[in-house]
């Protein structure tokens, strides 16, 4: 991938599809989305129902995978790898590391004691209207046409938006440094907080 | 359907980038079987070697120079009673294998075989193989918690501390080869797999000689953090039977105990062509670029044949060696036979290659080609396989603390070192 192409991509995505795909019917069909996104929502559902927490997490996988799915349909292939690499590979087997750590026969048999439905019902409210307002506007929101294949080059893209030394690729520089800078701290924090002699 | 099957013939890119299904699916048949069939090998070829390094005979009874006891293992273990404990999460118990299973196979829909000869040349290939792989530890994690017995438990715990430490060094190794890639005219380095083979022989060097010791670096720290990864001698502790009996598979038996061994040695294939893939040129033959012409071209050609030549005539050996005690007759015959199978095999394959060399644009050729390329990825992944059996043999297990401080202490730093290294001397040399 050179750099000529690739800042013809940036400019104009459909170019480089046709360049690059011709005739290729898409592979992000209506089918592939509703099983994605349904087997994200039951999955969901299992996540918050189960009283085992194993299942829980193990549902909650599921969950992160379909959503992986979903990334690549919208065709971000680069942030489905990051997202089954972080969290199903890294973070969920830290969770299921403590959980299994836990006796699951004692909390399945303990009633549950934190009684704050109402925030959540009150949160899941918002949230619903805040789709419903956005389904219902959502030519004005949102740009109606689909994002072309970019995918070939999606990875250097995001690389030069983040990184590229012109004024207009490099936009997320100082944005990006800040947010690893946060996560540094809280790293730091956390070996602080468990080891109190280093 | 004829018409998909045609079309994509002399195609110069992997079938689901041409959008072509059923040669994907084709491809993914064919790589299941050669992997099963690899397995079965790597059972019986482990199991030999071990014996030998310790000056054993291993298996000889089941078959001649027992050629038929991975068969006869397969058989026990499918008609072996299957025990799921009364006490087990039955669910989980009965899904962690399979997480395995999947885990190890999904990967090698992006391993390059070949520059076509791949299930698919994905953009986030190396992110997407590494990603997957380290779901494999879910299932070594679930398998361990829902047996609902000590031993596993530890083994799971032992296990996940363990891949969860080693992915880190594999993961600043791989990215330090990543950036070897981008010193080419644009600067725009590749995650895909076909990419990154490319990008070596467009630089005209394996990236494991590339700065001279910095690739050769990069490649130990992945060479041994990826026998840590599957679980592998010296970093078995996950299995450790002096300690664990049998670690997080102790209450598997049967067709479910075979699932993990097959996903175990599934993964040790695919970490061995992530390696092959990143720092030993993938499918590019040996020195291209010194002997190159017509004329080495034709003696490279000829080589898996040569190979092939090479293993029927160590069976015809030992047919010929064979007792001729009436005892042994079947025995000797059926070796016959096998030679005489893989002679077959090595005449095709020098048929290939000399029908090739006639007309360089025929379907021979092109045949030829993916041969060679199929040819010599293999045989640098058989290089791996054989060093998984050679560690086993040669060093002790580590203890916990000790596998920990390596993983942390030693590999990150060092692995670190060598990332910042080679940008430093990549910024300078472009």
């Amino acid at each position: 991938m050179n750099v000529a192409l690739m800042n013809q991509a940036l400019m104009s995505p459909a170019l480089m599809a046709q360049a690059l795909n011709p005739g290729a019917a898409p592979v992000a069909t209506p089918f592939f989305f509703y099983m994605l996104a349904g087997a994200a929502i039951l999955s969901g559902l299992f996540v918050i129902t189960r009283r085992n927490a194993v299942h829980s997490a193990l549902a909650l996988i599921v969950t992160l995978l379909s959503v992986s799915g979903l990334y690549l349909m919208l065709y971000a292939p680069f942030v489905a790898g990051v997202q089954i690499i972080v969290y199903a590979g890294g973070i969920m087997v830290l969770f299921l590391f403590v959980i299994m750590l836990v006796s699951i026969e004692r909390v399945t048999k303990e009633r549950q004691f934190n009684r704050i439905w109402p925030v959540g019902l009150l949160a899941s409210c918002a949230l619903l209207a805040l789709f419903v307002s956005a389904f219902s506007k959502g030519k004005d929101l949102f740009p109606e046409r689909r994002m072309a294949l970019v995918e070939t080059s999606n990875t250097q893209q995001i690389g030069a938006l983040l990184y590229g030394e012109a004024a207009r690729m490099g936009q997320y520089t100082f944005a990006f440094e800040i947010a690893s800078l946060l996560l540094l701290v809280a790293i730091l924090g956390a070996v602080i907080m468990t080891k109190r002699k280093i | 359907m004829l018409r998909e099957f045609m079309s994509y013939l002399g195609s110069s890119v992997p079938p689901a980038n041409a959008g072509n299904q059923l040669w994907a699916l084709i491809y993914v048949f064919i790589i299941f079987a050669g992997v099963a069939v690899a397995v079965l090998c790597m059972n019986w070829i482990e199991r030999k070697a071990l014996a030998h390094f310790q000056v054993r005979l291993g298996p000889m009874r089941v078959g001649p120079h027992g050629l038929l006891q991975p068969f006869a293992d397969a058989i026990k273990l499918l008609t072996k009673e299957d025990v799921i404990p009364a006490e087990a999460d039955k669910v989980v118990f009965w899904i962690a294998p399979v997480i395995g299973l999947l885990a190890a196979f999904t990967v090698y829909t992006v391993i390059p075989f070949g520059p076509s000869e791949a299930v698919s040349d994905m953009n986030i290939g190396i992110l997407f193989m590494l990603g997957v792989s380290s779901l494999g530890v879910l299932g070594i994690v679930t398998a361990g918690w829902a047996s609902n017995s000590h031993y596993p438990l530890m083994g799971a715990l032992r296990s996940s501390a363990q891949m969860v430490s080693y992915e880190v060094a594999m993961g600043l190794a791989v990215v330090s080869a990543l950036l070897m890639t981008s010193l080419n005219t644009s600067g725009t380095g590749t995650l895909s797999m076909i990419g990154i083979v490319e990008a070596q022989q467009q630089q005209g060097i394996w990236f494991i000689f590339k700065f001279f010791p910095l690739g050769l670096a990069a490649f130990a720290i992945f060479a041994i953090a990826m026998i840590a990864e599957t679980n592998r001698a010296p970093f078995d502790l996950p299995e450790a039977e002096s300690e664990l009996t049998a670690g997080f598979h102790t209450e598997y038996s049967g067709l479910r105990w075979s699932l993990f061994m097959l996903g175990e040695y599934a993964a040790m294939i695919a970490v061995s062509s992530i390696a092959v893939t990143l720092w030993l040129g993938g499918w590019l033959r040996p020195l291209p670029n010194l002997l190159h012409g017509a004329a080495w071209e034709f003696i490279f050609s000829l080589f898996p044949g040569l190979t092939f030549g090479g293993l029927a005539l160590i069976a015809f050996i030992g047919t010929a060696r064979m007792p001729s005690h009436a005892f042994f007759r079947i025995q000797r015959a059926g070796l016959g036979v096998f030679a005489a199978l893989l002679g077959l095999i090595a005449l095709l394959l020098l048929v290939i290659a000399v029908a090739g060399r006639a007309n360089d644009t025929s379907i021979a050729a092109r045949f030829r080609d993916g041969v060679d390329y199929v040819y010599w990825f293999v045989l640098k992944v058989a290089v791996f396989m054989y060093l998984f059996i050679w560690y086993r043999a040669t060093w002790p297990r580590y203890r916990f603390d000790q596998l920990m401080k390596v993983g942390w202490k030693v590999m990150l730093p060092i692995s670190l070192g060598v990332l910042i290294v080679t940008a430093i001397v990549g910024v300078l040399i472009s």
